[in-house]
């Protein structure tokens, strides 16, 4: 559960999750691509790399490979899981 | 100096004859018989004489490793100008292309991406009209 407030705290890890709640399903170039146009995030190939690695960590984002790329999908899951430790539901506006 | 020749790394050079002439739609411009494998260049048919695309065999141990590399992230190493991205991914779509990005607008400019099925992704762009 720490994992999932952990990779959240980070504003770059945060808005590749906007971006994969925007369209599901990208590749790394893809969210590098949005990044530095919709969120002026310059961070390196590399280092956006490392902060899928944290939010995979945390279950929040799952990588799909097909032949020979890699895809990114967003997981709600563990969000749902921790908000329902204070009682939300889905009923109280998660999606 | 100017540039008359670029390259891909192709799996098979029928197979990426195949593609690149009758899929993405260039035509032949040199085709000739060297060993094992051909000298095999495109172009446009938009600009016939400009630029020649050579489509050269993957052969050399270090183009895998680049190749899978550049894959795995969704790179494209290659870049075609078109007039419309959105009509030009549906065309290609239609004809069984597989994209891996959809076309996308970033400021004055709308891109997409797609496998050339001789393990290269290669970008789509357009200027917004």
């Amino acid at each position: 559960m720490s994992d999932v407030f952990r990779a959240l705290a980070d504003p770059t890890r945060r808005a590749v999750l906007d971006e994969l709640h925007s369209r599901d399903g990208q590749t790394l170039f893809e969210l590098l691509t949005r990044l530095v146009q919709r969120h002026g995030v310059t961070s390196s190939r590399q280092a956006v790399s490392q902060h899928l690695d944290v939010l995979e960590q945390a279950g929040l984002v799952r990588r799909h490979k097909e032949g020979r790329y890699v895809f990114h999908h967003l997981d709600r899951g563990p969000l749902r899981e921790a908000l329902g430790r204070w009682g939300f539901t889905d009923r109280e506006g998660l999606p | 100096m100017r540039i008359v020749i670029t390259s891909v790394f192709v799996d098979d050079q029928e197979a990426a004859l195949r593609f690149y002439r009758d899929v993405l739609g260039f035509v032949v411009r040199h085709d000739v018989p060297l060993g094992e494998h051909r000298w095999l260049t495109v172009a446009s048919p938009e600009d016939p004489d400009g630029p020649e695309l050579l489509l050269e065999p993957s052969a050399h141990p270090a183009v895998g490793p680049f190749k899978q590399a550049l894959a795995a992230d969704g790179i494209p190493f290659t870049s075609f100008a078109v007039t419309d991205v959105h009509a030009e991914t549906e065309r290609l779509k239609a004809a069984g292309v597989r994209f891996t990005q959809e076309p996308l607008a970033m400021g004055p400019v709308t891109t997409a991406v797609l496998d050339d099925t001789q393990g290269n992704l290669v970008q789509l762009s357009s200027y917004a009209g």
